[in-house]
Formats: C-alpha cells, structure tokens, sequence
C-alpha cells in the first residue's frame, strides 16, 4: 500500500500520488474522439539518493508519467509531490530549479541554431543570478565536470559527436544544480562504447553531487547496472516494484518474468529465449478487461479475465497480480518456474 | 559444407566529399553459406551499412564500387547489367532497411508495397499475393493484417514500421538477406520474436541471412559466425563462440568490456571505455586505424599497413600485437578502462 504523502521520517524527494492521465484522440474523420488512458492510478515514490529505473515496452506510458513528474504535463487525476508539496501549488521556476530531464535524442533536445554555451547557460540565464563572465565561469566549470572541453563554448551541436551532445544536455540539466534529474532513455540512440562512457559518467555525478535519478529505459542491462529499485509499467500502471536485486533475482509477475527472459545476454550457444507472449502489445485505446496482461499471460486464470488484481506487498515493493493474492498457488508458480 | 551463396572479396567502397576522396569501405572480404547467420557487428561509420548497399548494388550515384570478387550463387555481380541486377534483388537477394520511417514510400499501401516484388518477381496472381502478404504479417506479430494492408505507413507505429519492412523482405522467400539493424528500434520482447522468426524462415528455406548489428547480444546469441568492422575494415573475424570465450583485437574486446551484463558486471562500478573518436576516413593512412585509441598501441603499429592473420587466435585478426596480448590479460581484461 502506499503510505500517505508526507509520512515517515523524510517525505520522498518526488512522488506521485494516484496520478492518471487520459489523452482525447481521434481515431479516423467523422469518428467520435475517444479517450486514451497513457497513465492510470500510479502511485510512485521516489527518495532521496535512489536511482529509479522505469521499464516497460513502447506505449506503456513511461514517457508520459516522466512529463508529468517534470511538472510538463498536469495529471487528469492526482498529485505530483515534489519535497512534499504539491507540484501544482508550486511556481515553475522552483519545479525547474529541483527536478531537470535528459531526453533520448542528443540530435532533437538541442537548439541547432544556439552555441553549446548558450544551450548549457540558459537556465542560469532564466533564474538571473550573477552577471554574463560569472556565469560563463560557472557553464565553463560545468563543461569540464561532465568531460567537455572548455574550447567547445563557441561551437554549435551539429559539430558534435552524439555522446558530446548528450554530455551538453547533462551540463544544462546540472546547471542549476536540481536534486532529481529524469534520464528518458539517455543512451538509446548512442553508440555502446558511448553509451559506457554516459552510464559512468552519470554515476560519477550521482556520486559526487548528491543527485537522485529516475532512469527511463527499455534497455534491461542498463537498468539493472544503476539502479537501486525498479518499477515494471504495463499500459499505463505499475505492475512490480522491487529492489533490484530482488527483481532481477526473483521477478514474480509474468510481465516481469517475460521481459527479463528477453534480455539477450552475450553468451553464445544459449540461442534466442522463448519468452512466451504471444499475441502482439495491445492497442492502448481498447485495454483488455480484469488484469490487463492477461491475453498474454501464462498463468491466465477465470478471475483474471474479469477482475483487476489488487496491489500485493512483496519484498518492500509490490506486485500487481492475482497469483500473489493466493499466496500457497503463488508458490507453486514461482516453484515451477 | 553447405553452399556457398555469397563470395565477397575485397570490396571497397568510395565516396567523393569535398576534401578528396572518403575509403568508407577498405577492402572488407567475407562469405556466407546457405543456413547461417554472419553478423557484422561495428559502431556508426564502420562501413558495415555501406558494406550491404554495396553488395545489393543500391550505393548512392556519387560512390564507387570496386571488389577482387563478388559472387552471389554462382553469378558474378560485377559483371551483369541493371536489369539483371534488379531480376536479382528482390527476389533472390533482399534487404531490411534500418530506418522503416524513410525507406516505406508513404504514397502507397503497405498491402501494395508488400506485394510488388512478388508480383514483379513471381508468376502469382493478386489474390495469392495478398495472402501471402497477410500470411507474412501475421507471423511479424502484425494483428489484424487483413485490415492493415490498406492502411499507410504514416498510419503505423515505428515498430508496426519495422515489421512490415521485414514482412516485405521474406515476400518472395530470397536465399539472402542482408538486414541493417533489424530490430534496434523495436522493443525487446518484440525482438525475440522477429530473431525467432527469421530463424524459422532461415531453417524453412535454407537462406543465408547477414545480419547487421552493433548489439553484441543479439550477436552472441544468433551468429554462426562474426566479423567486427572498425574504420572501414575487417579487424577481426570467426566463429561466435571463439570471438566471445577469446576476443583477440583490442577493439573487440573493447567493445564486450562497455556492455553492462546482468549477473557479471557489478552495480555501479566503472564500465570499460573505448576513449578517443574514430579516425577520419578521407584520404589514406599507414598503420593500425584503431592505433590512436588502442591501450596497447606500440610504434610499429603506426609504421605499416597490418594484414589479418592468426598466428595465436584459431581465426583472423588485424593487430601485431594479439599474441603478446592475449598472453598477458585474460579474455575479458579489464585493460580498456580508462
């Protein structure tokens, strides 16, 4: 269950509170709009000092409920809480000076028409603080952290690889010194030697700066080498919530079961897994009834059809699953497996 | 020994810019049988894309192909003209692009862009063509493939993009196919399924299947045999399972030390690196193209050209120095952390 915000010794950095969005789309001309549940009931804390990894196939809503954690999109129901206070209540220029994105694309998150000092000062530009040669000391002090050279501030992004760019979109987010920085896939479209080189350097920052991420990533490898915690999202809610360890060692929904078995490891001979899901992600306009997995599950049962599965403690997370609101059939499942 | 249905030997790839002349590909040589998967596994700018247009003869007006040999089942591709060429691609020979945004035309139909090659290719009627087409939709996990074939491409999601580009590529059931990133944007409980498919269709049909990847997982799990490009050329190449128990060329293993891997690499602690950028290839150079990023780099690396050879790996690679190397730090060192 989620503890009510604002409770326990410290309140989470950034959470959300039952949030939902629903978008209206159309779905041809002359066709009545219908709604599009993106996110539904969420609930999500996020503490100080953790790394949060969000998982979950394309369309699932990762990408949205990053929006609305970022203060960029209002919930159609509930709260965002960020340091306790509701986000909404909160001027936009506090929200921005707490919690910064790094988006997936270097080559679309950056103005092709400004310098690389410009993009990295603008923050600082917008909160007014000191004058022009102080804050070029302080973007050029920002470019040597995340390993820019300081001669790059006059260049423009085209003349840059992808991972220096995404070494700019780090400095702009970090400028301003935010606690909660949210990684929307930060190295999908990189290189993988590039990629290590962003996956060390932001742990070195998270070290050395005190910051708390939220990871957004398909990539499964990447979410289990930072993060502490991992929430598992299926069309539009939280399905698991665990550890680390804990999910990656003892994944217990089927969604989870499955995309972990996907993981293609390299280890040549242990061929192409079967991971068992069948039917194709479902269209998010028509969310199947009861437990939305279960089309695809494996363990599909009468009940699952009909009635969505409740919310179960499990190993300080949770799993949303009719098999584990039956614990003695639970064991047997996740003995079998 | 299966047959062999693709020879290619020193192929060079040149492209004309506006400071001389770009080697993107630099004298690259590889084979494939029927029934096996060659994964050429590279970072951007390898030559590894420019490497498949090249075989499909699809490079772009201003390059220049050039090769030793380039044989496709038992015909010389140097030596046939445009018409016959195209008789070839498409029908015996296809390709999966890696951007299914650009390479749909977004004039036409998925459903008649499926179907041209088959009805230019085979003696098939509409109808037979239209359900092969579904038939072939259906098992890239397409649901409601019937009603798809009327829809356009800007009416399809990235993924749904992909599938169909797959889909239209195993139409006319090809004895090869050269796919470009097949799966990168696809989702990876998708992925599993499309390796699963052209596995299948692989074994139906005897094809030889070159797979283009920069994902070592994808690699280590589906190749019968590697061959890693770096700068334009080949710099190491063998089977699978020799590559990944015993990668011999600083790039390689380099490239293995970057990946995260559940279960092997620690949370939190320092990946490998490759540190430096990927020299430019305009114009010639002497020696080793990974010599400037390479932590065992030595002055006679930079004196000469280096030639493939395998005097200590059991399999071809590109560095003078892999047997001092691989007698000095184990298999998977970690040499590469800068």
């Amino acid at each position: 269950m989620t503890t009510a915000p604002g409770a326990g010794p410290e309140a989470p950095l950034l959470e959300a509170y039952g949030v939902s969005r629903t978008f209206r789309v159309s779905t041809g001309v002359l066709r009545s709009k219908r709604m599009l549940q993106a996110v539904d009931g969420v609930s999500l804390a996020i503490r100080r000092g953790e790394v949060v990894g969000l998982v979950g196939e394309s369309g699932c809503g990762k990408t949205t409920l990053a929006r609305i954690l970022l203060g960029l999109l209002p919930p159609t129901e509930g709260e965002i809480r960020l340091t306790g206070k509701a986000i909404s209540t909160l001027p936009r220029r506090t929200v921005a000076g707490l919690v910064q994105p790094v988006f997936q694309d270097p080559y679309s998150s950056l103005n092709p028409r400004k310098s690389i000092g410009s993009i990295i000062g603008l923050p600082l530009r917008v909160e007014g603080g000191g004058n022009a040669p102080k804050r070029r000391t302080q973007v050029e002090e920002m470019m040597e952290r995340v390993g820019l050279s300081r001669h790059l501030y006059d260049n423009y992004p085209s003349q840059l690889s992808g991972g220096q760019r995404q070494r700019v979109a780090i400095a702009r987010a970090l400028i301003n010194r935010p606690q909660v920085v949210i990684c929307d896939e930060p190295t999908s479209a990189l290189d993988v030697s590039v990629q290590s080189q962003i996956l060390n350097l932001l742990q070195e920052l998270r070290r050395d700066l005190g910051l708390t991420y939220l990871l957004i990533s398909h990539n499964l490898a990447v979410v289990d080498h930072m993060a502490t915690r991992v929430a598992v999202m299926y069309l539009g809610r939280i399905v698991e919530e665990a550890g680390t360890d804990a999910l990656f060692q003892a994944p217990k929904h089927p969604y989870t079961q499955a995309l972990l078995a996907s993981v293609l490891t390299p280890e040549p001979g242990l061929g192409v897994p079967d991971t068992h899901l069948g039917a194709a992600y479902p269209n998010p306009l028509d969310v199947p009834a009861g437990c939305r997995f279960h089309p695809r599950c494996v363990h599909v049962m009468e009940r699952c059809r009909s009635e969505s599965p409740q919310r179960c403690p499990e190993r300080g997370g949770f799993v949303e699953c009719h098999l584990y609101n039956n614990k003695e059939h639970a064991r047997s499942i996740v003995r079998a497996d | 020994m299966s047959e062999r249905i693709l020879t290619v030997e020193d192929l060079r790839v040149d492209l004309p810019v506006p400071a001389g002349t770009l080697h993107a590909v630099r004298g690259v040589s590889f084979h494939v049988d029927r029934g096996e998967t060659l994964c050429i596994v590279g970072e951007s700018g390898c030559g590894k894309t420019l490497t498949a247009l090249a075989v499909m003869d699809l490079l772009p007006a201003r390059a220049r192909r050039t090769a030793g040999c380039l044989e496709f089942a038992g015909r010389n591709l140097l030596r046939i003209g445009e018409r016959e060429m195209s008789d070839i691609r498409g029908a015996q020979m296809a390709m999966i692009f890696q951007d299914p945004m650009t390479s749909l035309n977004p004039a036409y139909s998925i459903g008649n862009q499926l179907q041209e090659a088959l009805l230019r290719h085979r003696a098939v009627t509409r109808r037979q063509a239209r359900e092969r087409a579904v038939h072939l939709l259906e098992r890239v996990g397409i649901t409601a493939a019937a009603s798809r074939l009327k829809q356009y491409p800007h009416q399809l999601s990235g993924g749904l993009r992909q599938r169909v580009m797959i889909a239209m590529a195993l139409m006319t059931s090809p004895s090869l196919i050269l796919a470009d990133e097949p799966t990168t944007a696809l989702d990876v409980t998708i992925q599993t399924q499309i390796l699963h498919l052209l596995a299948d269709l692989q074994r139906e049909l005897d094809m030889g299947l070159v797979l283009i990847t920069h994902d070592l997982g994808i690699v280590a799990r589906v190749a019968t045999r590697v061959v890693v490009m770096y700068a334009g050329e080949v710099v190491e190449a063998g089977p699978a399972s020799a590559i990944f128990a015993a990668p011999a060329h600083p790039y390689t293993r380099g490239l293995i030390a970057c990946i995260p891997v559940p279960g092997r690499t620690q949370r939190g602690e320092k990946l490998g690196t490759i540190p430096g950028m990927v020299p430019s290839l305009i114009g010639t150079r002497v020696g080793c193209h990974f010599a400037s990023r390479c932590p065992h780099a030595a002055d006679a690396c930079i004196r000469a050209n280096i030639a493939l050879e395998d005097a200590c790996s059991g399999h071809p690679v590109r560095c003078i120095r892999h047997c001092e190397i691989a007698g000095i730090l184990p298999a998977h060192g970690p040499e590469a952390v800068a």
